[in-house]
């Protein structure tokens, strides 16, 4: 018998819409747009604090405004999303035997979202909010 | 081989004896339902274009999906092609697209699908007739990895067994029971959209055996896995793990490659008299 | 076909992704209260430059920006191929020397903080 085989091209644009899952991944990587986005205020930030003290507060005042709390809060939602993903994915990329049996998986991302918890909270307690 | 005919065609049109519906019901009264199915359809001698068919046939309330394509085979149209063997998801060989879901049609049961089931052939897989995929670039893929036992250390009969400890044991079990169905490599888009890529599958079982206190074959199979189309063209979209049917986790076990991956990198080029090239 | 050096990439990106997932949702917290008008007392010039100052304080906001730029430049440079971008390497290029960028201009200005 003759072969034939009919070959099915993956769409490189648009492959995301065919499944809800693919859709949830995408919504993974495009966290990362956000967060760099950040990142670079960020990299503004320390050069003003690095201007001295003027500059620094007149940086403050400039994250003042509509837009600057809207891009914050995109920032937040993303760079909340991309922790717990990244947290349920260790169980994955790190799982641990102890013995025979192997840690149940939600132990291990439930550590990391104790240490998120611990650590963000000392952060604002040294940042003085709470 | 004629044509796919456009349209519906139920059992109750093309049984020989009128309204008798044939049915592979088990004996007890069981509730019995009409399953419509709409099937991807290619005939490579004729076609250069797979299309969908329209089948209606009467099948029991707790059968699957495979005893659907059954009765359409029996009663309705002999000349529909797919793979089954074994009708208790171990042998993996009739993978196919459910509803856009890659799926064992034997695992896949009636009482799940409302209206219409859409069934085609396993994704990101060449078509050779109707729901009847090509393997042949898993089947290349699998062997390159040496899917096998690569003893550290051969020894004699009269030495004795390999021993391994339950501990050991559980290392790998649960990569043991890949039944290559091929359906993570329908579910995996990095596949679909790079075929180069080694995929779900293979590699998983190369982690299986890397993982085997009585192995030393990693170094053999890393030639592999840690090259660019091994481990590092996976992104870690996890659809693989979300449709193994045997339980397996290939998205955990090529993260892990990945960590192992990135160490051995490091001892063989930053690490002096680590090996490195 | 030769072992990838795509370790090199990706070794960051994971502990990159790591600092983000801890600490870059509550930095971001602190901002947005700045942006709210309610600057937290941590970041007021006097505590956030001796900080910044300090032999602990450098490395710290070092690693956090550098590691979070050069895991958002990897991750966004496989978020253009998912989307169809297919000039990879001009892609990673220009991310990865915008992280590199970002993390030495960071360097620099952090050595141009002495302890008061």
């Amino acid at each position: 018998m003759s072969r034939n085989p009919l070959v099915r091209e993956v769409s490189p644009t648009s492959w995301f819409f065919r499944h809800p899952r693919y859709l949830r991944y995408m919504s993974r990587e495009i966290t990362s747009i956000f967060v760099g986005a950040y990142c670079v205020l960020l990299v503004v930030a320390v050069q003003r604090l690095a201007a001295g003290r003027e500059a620094w507060e007149g940086f403050l005042l400039a994250l003042q405004g509509p837009a600057s709390i809207a891009f914050h809060l995109l920032a937040l939602v993303a760079a909340v999303y991309h922790a717990a993903t990244w947290f349920n994915a260790t169980q994955k990329a790190m799982p641990l035997q102890i013995g025979e049996e192997f840690l149940p998986g939600n132990v291990i991302s439930g550590a990391h979202y104790v240490a998120w918890a611990v650590l963000s909270g000392g952060v604002l307690f040294l940042a003085g909010v709470i | 081989m004629p044509p796919a005919q456009p349209g519906t065609v139920s059992a109750a049109d093309a049984a020989p004896h009128g309204g008798a519906v044939a049915s592979p019901g088990r004996p007890g009264g069981s509730k019995e339902r009409t399953v419509q199915l709409e099937v991807l359809r290619y005939n490579p001698d004729t076609d250069t274009e797979a299309s969908f068919q329209r089948y209606a046939v009467v099948c029991p309330e707790e059968g699957v999906v495979l005893d659907a394509l059954n009765e359409v085979k029996a009663s309705v149209d002999p000349t529909l092609n797919y793979r089954w063997s074994c009708h208790m998801a171990v042998c993996g060989s009739c993978g196919m697209m459910i509803n856009g879901e890659p799926k064992l049609a034997c695992h896949a049961f009636l009482r799940d699908y409302a209206g219409v089931i859409r069934v085609e052939p396993l994704a990101h897989f060449p078509i050779e007739r109707d729901l009847v995929t090509a393997p042949d670039d898993f089947m290349e893929k699998l062997k390159r990895v040496k899917p096998y036992l690569i003893p550290k250390e051969s020894k004699p009969i009269d030495a004795g067994e390999y021993k391994q400890t339950p501990a050991q044991l559980m290392k790998f079990r649960q990569y043991s029971m890949c039944i290559n169905c091929m359906l993570c490599y329908a579910a995996c888009p990095e596949y679909g959209l790079t075929p180069r890529f080694i995929g779900p599958a293979a590699l998983t079982l190369a982690h299986r055996y890397n993982q085997d206190s009585r192995d030393g074959g990693r170094k053999q199979r890393q030639e592999v896995a840690a090259t660019h189309e091994g481990v590092w063209e996976c992104t870690f979209v996890g659809a693989c793990s979300e449709v193994c049917p045997a339980h397996v986790d290939p998205a955990s076990a090529l993260q892990q490659m990945k960590i192992a991956s990135s160490v051995d990198w490091i001892v063989e080029h930053l690490i002096p008299g680590g090996n490195g090239s | 076909m030769a072992k990838s050096h795509k370790p090199v990439v990706w070794f960051p990106f994971a502990a990159g992704g790591t600092v983000i997932a801890f600490f870059i949702p509550v930095i971001v917290l602190l901002t947005l209260l700045a942006a709210l008008g309610h600057v937290p007392p941590g970041l007021g010039y006097d505590s956030l430059r001796a900080f910044a100052g300090s032999s602990l304080g450098k490395p710290i906001i070092f690693g956090v920006v550098a590691l979070s730029l050069w895991s958002s430049a990897h991750r966004l440079r496989c978020t253009c191929y998912d989307f169809g971008l297919r000039a990879d390497t001009l892609v990673a290029t220009v991310l990865y020397v915008a992280a590199l960028a970002g993390s030495l201009l960071v360097a620099v200005y952090l050595l141009g903080m002495p302890a008061a």
